[in-house]
């Protein structure tokens, strides 16, 4: 019977066979010729780190810091591996309730996936930071990210430095994807500008992870990591003291005023108000203060340096005094009989002035900013036989005010700047049907109709008056720490661009001599400085506004332009303060304090309080409160009828309150807080808002974004409420939290 | 003594114990090589007693330390006490249900103590085996007849039902790896064929498209016509009968497996099936799902699908020739669950890679080779039916548990031989071999 079944040992041996042959193949293709698991493996098992280098440290002129670094950090999660954690704990460390973490891990996948990691909380506060750092083992799929996070040591300087933003899609695109989900961006101010200078590079370190995602050390001992490098600093011609000073100078006002070293074209200081704490754009609460900024309707975002446009009002004087000599129309002998209007034309344009011979002479009608003396230039200038016939007269007094730097844009390092604007012929054909004469645009050679021009754009004008025809584009950035190739972008600052030069010194001296007399004799006696002579020229110009679909004329703008000292000229100023009134009261004092300030580096004891006072003046024009009113209260109209929670839109109804805030067009707004605050959370909301500078007549804005947020938090909670009931007691714990902080 | 010695070196199979020292020893350092961490006093840990590796390197000499005591007893010891050991096995596996302790989902572990733990239906396949050898063995039993062949496979499933009572499903299906023993034995091989087709049409069902899968047993019951249409011209019959086999085929595969799995058993056990496969099991209604989320309470998820993955993604990271002792990113951070004990094969094929695991394997492969030829050298049937025993039962292991970590094969918790972290596993591969030996060892003498 053995001998019988003896063949079947082969095939039981040919099973055993086969079944390994199975067997090899299958590792054959699993470890050889398939690479699907072994990426797969390199995701278990590899941790790319990023570095973020720090970015570069900006400094004024005196290298003082005024952008520097911190570091703070991310708690980053990867959502595929968040298992078996203490959920409750968890939140009970980061105050947040279980609804909410359920909801920003959702975000976490929506954004970026389940696999890889995005952030759940960004820059925690220190000691939250503690706490975190000694149980997060507890929490696999979290981990801490340092980043190196902006601080503004000074608070100043919000527009110019700008500041840097999570990336989105558009900039990943166009970075070709060389940024990352969660990689931070300079969006605005010289943090954009200058991104590639200070952004340096990122590195990446490679770290081996276990199960638990804990990293347990360097891959291959760090032969493939790439290190950061650190970002270049930028070293810049502000003055910080100066832009402070600026600042200060601004409060509770709308304007700008830039400061310019003529000889180099180096922004000394440049402020714009409102503005904005730079400092409450990079901690943890940047986005809620961001959201706030942005719902103001006072734009404390816009840098109005550069993109407020104005009409330069008798600032421009100078410039056609400059002009009409230039061609030959007027000398400085000529001089208009000027009696308190200017009657040439139909529309009788009016002067301030109405005593005989204010107007005598060039200079004397710098001094006094003769009117009339100034439409007569103009329109001697645009008729001049010598060009043709008024049409061809424009285009070259459009050409010399291109050469000033008006009506394009100069070229600052600053995104995002505005041109002005300079009306050409094709402008007034389209308005007056092609019929139009010198008559039409007289009130041009005051600096009204349509000219438009930037504070910078004012300053850099004052700046080729002072250097007679010449100058170099205004610029923040002297240079950049460790020069490199692509630095070409600071080439075009080092151009002398001698525009127009060929206009004679001796033209230059009597329109510069006119400009002294402004502040000996002239308009802006307030504005002089004891021991310089500083030229300027104040302006007061008309504006006008379509509000609510009627075009209402508002307070005029205090203007004022300069440079000192005269001999040899360190400082051009360019100041504008809305809606203010005349230009030597607000603008030029102003102007008069930051040029001292910045010639004599100190002010004096009266000069001191002269500033406070100005500061503590509140010039803000009251139009903004009913403009806030009517943006806010639609905002709740818009929210009653979206959610039916009208409590609101109620607070909004009230006629006294109505009529408080909808009066407020021509009168300058008082403090007015807005009686706001169902419940607990005006508390929360005043609290958070003192942190920020700005408050008066705003904050209705504030408490109503909070208000948003707050509706949409609740809103989450009770969607996932519905889920999981027996979380309820958390989720009310949780809006107490929220009611009293 | 000096006699003894060389009575314990002669006829004692050479290859058979350098083979089993080899595989305990790699067995050793690839259960170093999982547990390590950097930084471990290495010697110390093997002394201490207290690292896995260093209680393995003991079961190691225990385990020699019986295997010289089996090749000093005499061979007429294991047949003679063959029945009484299988009925002390089964008396043991019964203990285990008043006697057993709750670990790991299993309630198949008596526990004597607080370090000593047995698990018998492990230690039952050598007294089943023995049983097998000597029932088979008689000179009475005449294997054609289909009554001893019953008989037969009655000795062999005892254990195993007692097994699946016990939880223990991995173990139970080691005991159908005797049927290759009675298979070459005289067991016909339609049964085989027939079993192994059922289990295969059964799979199929589960993992297929119910009209794909009768479309492919039309498929090939159309080939097989076509295959055999001189014979069907002779012979009518073979048609009806490839008719009535795709009948049945379909039958099963259309009505019998849904019936099974929807009215016969548990929704968890179904679930746990289609967890075997690998499948989304979707219980058809609330109370079926609720039964599930009840039987899982209090137990340990059993993730299958993770294991596989992570399993498959550790052996795939070694690539041709590995990452190197220690040095592989998967397996030495427990990515891989269960590593030391049933997926211990990770360790080595990412450590050593393709070439290594081949090797290895084929180490495997030499020892199952040699115990054929050994089996087929005896005289007895006794020693050769133990001896295909003993093959087919490391066969059973070997190819499940890496298939299972290759992905070839459900997730079933049975050790890899000698390699696998566990003392009672290794002391029973080691006894069986050892008899093996022992038995090999008299072939000249005995004729039984």
């Amino acid at each position: 019977m053995p001998v019988f079944n003896q063949s079947r040992s082969n095939i039981i041996r040919l099973i055993f066979c086969g079944m390994f042959l199975v067997i090899f193949v299958q590792l054959f293709n699993l470890q050889v010729f398939s690479d699907k698991y072994k990426k797969m493996a390199q995701e278990n098992a590899l941790f790319p780190k990023r570095v973020y280098p720090s970015r570069g440290i900006i400094y004024d002129h005196r290298q003082r810091a005024i952008l520097n670094n911190t570091i703070m950090y991310d708690l980053m999660v990867t959502p595929s591996q968040v298992k078996n954690i203490d959920t409750a704990f968890f939140c009970q460390l980061l105050e947040i309730d279980s609804a909410e973490f359920r909801s920003r891990i959702l975000d976490a996948k929506i954004r970026n996936g389940t696999f890889r990691p995005s952030i759940f909380d960004d820059l925690l506060e220190p000691d939250l930071y503690a706490k975190l750092e000694e149980n997060i083992w507890r929490f696999p799929g979290f981990n801490l990210q340092e980043r190196p996070v902006r601080v503004y040591p000074f608070n100043a300087a919000a527009h110019i430095m700008g500041y840097v933003g999570e990336v989105d899609s558009n900039i990943l695109r166009r970075s070709n994807y060389y940024y990352q989900l969660g990689d931070y961006v300079g969006r605005s101010g010289l943090e954009q500008y200058y991104e590639k200078q200070l952004m340096g590079q990122r590195g990446i370190e490679y770290w081996i992870k276990d199960n638990k995602n804990r990293l347990v050390g360097h891959y291959e001992d760090r032969g493939l990591d790439t290190p950061a490098i650190a970002g270049r600093n930028l070293h810049t011609y502000l003055d910080i003291e100066l832009q402070q000073l600026a600042e200060k100078l601004l409060t509770s006002k709308i304007g700008s005023i830039v400061a310019i070293e003529p000889k180099t074209g180096g922004i000394l200081a440049m402020a714009s108000s409102p503005d904005y704490d730079p400092n409450s754009l990079t901690g943890s609460d940047k986005q809620k203060n961001y959201g706030l900024l942005a719902l103001d309707v006072r734009a404390p975002l816009l840098n109005r340096a550069i993109k407020g446009l104005y009409p330069p009002g008798s600032t421009y004087k100078p410039l056609g005094a400059l002009v009409g000599l230039d061609e030959g129309v007027i000398t400085q002998a000529s001089g208009y009989p000027c009696l308190g209007v200017y009657l040439a034309c139909t529309h009788p344009v009016k002067c301030l002035e109405n005593w005989a011979g204010h107007a005598a002479n060039l200079r004397l009608a710098i001094a006094h900013s003769c009117n009339s003396f100034f439409c007569n230039t103009f329109r001697l200038t645009v008729d001049n036989r010598k060009i043709g016939n008024v049409r061809d007269g424009l285009e070259t007094w459009k050409s010399y005010m291109n050469k000033f730097g008006l009506g394009h844009r100069i070229g600052v390092d600053l995104p995002s700047e505005d041109g002005g604007n300079i009306p050409d012929t094709a402008s007034y054909d389209k308005e007056y049907h092609r019929s139009w004469n010198s008559c039409t645009m007289t009130t041009l050679g005051i600096g009204q109709d349509k000219m438009l021009v930037t504070p910078l754009q004012m300053a850099n004008a004052m700046c080729i008056v002072a250097n007679k025809g010449y100058f170099y584009i205004p610029h923040f950035v002297q240079n950049v720490e460790g020069h490199a190739v692509e630095d070409s972008l600071l080439d075009k600052y080092l151009v002398k661009h001698e525009v127009l030069t060929h206009i004679s010194d001796a033209d230059y001296e009597t329109v510069i001599s006119g400009m002294q007399d402004v502040t000996e004799v002239g308009t802006a006696r307030i504005a002089r400085i004891d021991g310089i002579n500083m030229c300027a020229k104040t302006g007061t110009a008309e504006n006008y506004l379509t509000l609510e679909g009627k075009r209402t004329k508002l307070n005029n703008n205090s203007m004022f332009v300069c440079f000192a000292p005269r001999e040899n000229p360190q400082i051009a100023v360019a100041v504008v303060i809305q809606n203010a009134g005349f230009g030597a009261t607000w603008a030029g004092r102003i102007g008069s304090l930051i040029a001292e300030k910045y010639l004599r580096d100190t002010l004096t004891a009266a000069r001191v309080k002269l500033a406070t006072d100005i500061a503590n003046t509140n010039l803000m024009p009251g139009y903004f409160a009913r403009l806030q009113f009517i943006t806010d209260s639609s905002r709740a109209v818009v929210w009653a009828k979206q959610n039916g929670d009208s409590t609101r839109w109620k607070q909004y109804q009230d006629p006294s309150f109505r009529k408080q805030m909808l009066d407020t067009l021509h009168r300058p707004s008082t403090h007015i807080t807005i009686p706001f605050g169902p419940k607990t959370q005006t508390i929360n909301v005043l609290t958070d808002s003192s942190k920020s500078k700005k408050t008066d007549s705003v904050s209705s804005r504030k408490t109503d974004s909070t208000r948003k947020s707050k509706k949409i938090i609740i809103n989450k909670t009770t969607d996932t409420a519905a889920l999981i009931p027996k979380e309820k007691p958390v989720i009310q714990k949780d809006t107490s939290t929220i009611q009293a902080p | 003594m000096n006699q003894r010695n060389t009575s314990l070196a002669k006829g004692t199979d050479r290859y058979l114990i350098w083979l089993w020292f080899i595989l305990s020893l790699i067995g050793i350092i690839s259960i170093f090589s999982a547990t390590y961490r950097d930084g471990d006093n290495v010697l110390q840990g093997f002394i201490s007693l207290k690292t896995d590796y260093s209680r393995q390197s003991l079961f190691f000499i225990i385990s020699g330390i019986f295997g010289i005591v089996i090749l000093l007893t005499d061979s007429k010891f294991f047949t003679a006490t063959a029945n009484l050991s299988y009925v002390c096995g089964i008396f043991l596996m019964l203990l285990v249900f008043p006697f057993h302790s709750n670990v790991k989902g299993t309630s198949s572990i008596i526990r004597l103590g607080s370090s000593i733990q047995i698990q018998p239906a492990d230690v039952c396949k050598i007294f089943v085996n023995l049983a097998l050898a000597k029932y088979l063995s008689r000179v009475e039993t005449d294997f054609a007849r289909p009554r001893s062949q019953l008989i037969a496979a009655v000795i062999a499933l005892v254990p195993a039902a007692l097994s699946i009572m016990q939880k223990e499903t991995g173990l139970a299906l080691v005991y159908f790896s005797f049927f290759l023993v009675m298979f070459r034995e005289g067991l016909p091989a339609l049964v085989l064929i027939i079993g192994f087709s059922f289990a295969v049409l059964v799979v199929a069902t589960l993992l297929m498209e119910p009209n794909m899968l009768a479309l492919i047993l039309t498929g090939i019951a159309v080939l097989a016509i076509y295959i055999l249409r001189r014979q069907i011209k002779r012979q009518r019959a073979i048609l009806f009968a490839i008719a009535s086999i795709w009948f049945v085929c379909v039958g099963i595969q259309r009505f019998v497996v849904p019936f099974v799995f929807d009215h016969v058993f548990q929704p968890y056990q179904v679930k746990r099936i289609y967890d075997a496969i690998g499948k989304d099991y979707i219980p058809k209604n609330a109370a079926a799902a609720k039964e599930i989320e009840e039987k899982s309470i209090g137990k340990k998820k059993d993730n299958g699908d993770y294991n596989v993955k992570q399993s498959k993604i550790a052996i795939s990271n070694g690539g041709l020739i590995g990452k190197g002792l220690l040095k592989g990113t998967q397996t030495r951070y427990d990515f891989v669950p269960e590593q030391r004990t049933d997926f211990i094969f990770c360790t080595i094929g990412e450590g050593f890679g393709f070439v290594g695991s081949i090797l290895f394997l084929s180490i495997y492969v030499v020892l199952l080779m040699r115990i054929v030829t050994i089996a087929e050298r005896q005289r007895s049937v006794f020693s050769r039916a133990y001896a295909y025993g003993v093959a087919s039962v490391f066969f059973f292991h070997i190819a499940i548990n890496v298939c299972m970590t290759i992905g070839l094969a459900p997730v079933i918790g049975i050790p890899l031989p000698f390699v696998s972290y566990g003392g009672t596993s290794l002391l029973t591969f080691s006894v069986m071999l050892f008899i093996l030996a022992r038995l090999d060892a008299d072939r000249q003498m005995v004729l039984r």
